[in-house]
Formats: structure tokens, C-alpha cells, sequence
């Protein structure tokens, strides 16, 4: 707490005010809350036509965080060809198997990367591929299960040059 | 690129066990034109052409399904698992959006 009021009274003297009263002091704090928690936020958020797909695919059904690992290089130099690896979490036995892994990158024009099928023949839910990526942005994976339960993970990927361009 | 040069390649191990979990690389050539770029001197959009789908079928079932989008970089490679079963072809499939197909059949050895 005190070192927020430093702060606010910090605030308070660049605006030119000697004394901080109480209305300030709860204008000022609200604004450094909404700043706080403002931040985070923007990071967890997904595009609206990325969200869109991803909600047309799950039609309603609850999407759960976890069991979906996705790696990718930390840098792309070059965004025309990045390697990416999606590996999901499952037994993949007759009863209990991934059915579809659903790839999107959240920033792309065209934000669907792809659809891949898998069944308990697989062995694993284990896929790598190469995709192009327009601008540093979050890699999306979406399993879908043979019981319905949907899984999500993401990653992001800084691109220092686009492959989308023409 | 013409549509003659279009190769597929397939990697797999020479021989597996049965039960054993083998990795299945593979690499198709193809430009993969996203419908995004614009020929530069007319204006006009380049029209898309993509390999959108790829499926593999091992012991009579089909064990890959994979729907592209332009996304998919070009000479799109990739790479997957599957159970061994039994000695016998595992065919590839390929099909873009001009509406050509390209196959690729390799001998999958179980010991």
C-alpha cells in the first residue's frame, strides 16, 4: 500500500497539486487498477475472426486449457516457413483419443492454418508442419476429443519478417 | 512451377515392430499460392492455389486427415505418427484446389 500512494503522490505533484485529497487519491488509484489490469488482459486476447472460428468449432461446448503442447522456434527470421510441432496430451486408445487438432495463427489474414484427423491408430497425437506467419502473433491449437471435450493451447512467436505479403 | 515438377517424398523407417509407434515424414513440392498476393504490374489478385487436403490410408483404414489453408507454407512438409499393424502400403494422397491429385504408395516392412 505504500508503495502506491508513493506513487499517486508522485502523480499528484507532476499534475501540479500540492496535496492529495481523497476524491483525487480514488480517481488516481482507479486509473492505476484499471492500467494494472488492463495489461494482462490484452495479452490473453484473441482476435475477433480467430475467436469467431475457434467458437464455430466448438459450438457452445466449454473449451479447457492444457494437454495441447505446441513448439515452435522463440524467433522467425523468416515468417514464409516457420516449423511448428502440436502434440496432445491423450492415451489415444480405443476409447480414449484425439480426434481432430485445429491449427490457427490469431494474427493472419486468413487466421485457419489447419485441420488435422487423428484416431486411436496413431499411437500418439504428435504432428509438425511448416506454416507461414504474416506478423508476430500467437500460434492457436484446439483438440478436439472422441468424448466431445475440447483442449486449447497457445503460443507465441516473434516474426522479424512476414510471409504473407506478396 | 509446372505441375509435372510437383514430387511427392516419403520417409519412413525401413523396418518396425509390431505395435512399435513410427514417425511418417513427408514433403510434397507445391508453390501453395495463398490467393492473398497480387500480380504486381496488372493489379490483378493471383488466384489461389493450395494443396487443401492430404490423406494417408495404412491396413485398410485411413490413419491421416489433413485439411490445409493458405496458411500452410509453400513445398508443404509434415510429419506424423501411426501404429504399425502389418506389412503392406501405406498410400498418400494428395489433392489442391485445380483439382489435381498426386499419389505416393510406400511398403511399410513389419518385423
Amino acid at each position: 500500500m505504500q508503495s502506491k500512494l508513493d506513487t499517486t503522490n508522485s502523480l499528484a505533484k507532476m499534475v501540479g497539486q500540492p496535496r492529495i485529497n481523497r476524491r483525487t487519491f480514488l480517481t488516481l488509484a482507479g486509473i492505476g487498477a484499471v492500467g494494472i489490469s488492463a495489461i494482462p488482459f490484452a495479452a490473453e486476447a484473441t482476435p475477433q475472426e480467430t475467436q469467431s472460428k475457434i467458437d464455430s468449432i466448438a459450438g457452445g461446448r466449454p473449451i479447457n486449457e492444457g494437454r495441447v503442447d505446441i513448439t515452435l522456434p522463440e524467433i522467425a527470421e523468416n515468417g514464409g516457413t516457420v516449423p511448428v510441432s502440436v502434440a496432445v496430451d491423450s492415451p489415444m486408445s480405443e476409447n480414449d483419443f484425439v480426434k481432430a487438432v485445429h491449427v490457427f495463427a490469431d494474427d493472419n489474414p486468413l487466421p485457419e492454418v489447419a485441420s488435422y484427423y487423428f484416431g486411436p491408430h496413431n499411437g500418439k497425437a504428435d504432428f509438425s508442419m511448416r506454416i507461414r506467419l504474416g506478423k508476430t502473433q500467437k500460434v492457436v491449437a484446439m483438440a478436439e476429443m472422441n468424448n466431445g471435450e475440447l483442449f486449447i493451447g497457445r503460443k507465441e512467436i516473434k516474426v522479424t519478417l512476414g510471409g504473407c505479403g506478396g | 512451377m509446372a505441375k509435372a515438377d510437383i514430387k511427392p517424398r516419403i520417409r519412413i523407417p525401413k523396418s518396425v515392430k509390431a505395435g512399435e509407434i513410427f514417425e511418417v515424414k513427408t514433403l510434397i513440392s507445391h508453390e501453395m499460392e495463398t490467393g492473398l498476393r497480387v500480380n504486381k504490374e496488372t493489379g490483378a489478385k493471383i488466384p489461389r492455389d493450395i494443396i487443401n487436403e492430404m490423406k494417408v490410408n495404412y491396413d485398410g483404414k485411413e490413419v491421416l486427415r489433413a485439411v490445409w489453408q493458405p496458411s500452410v507454407s509453400a513445398n508443404p512438409y509434415t510429419s506424423f505418427f501411426v501404429m504399425a499393424t502389418k506389412s503392406g502400403p501405406m498410400e498418400f494422397i494428395w489433392s489442391d484446389d485445380s483439382g489435381t491429385s498426386y499419389n505416393k504408395t510406400v511398403e511399410v516392412n513389419v518385423s
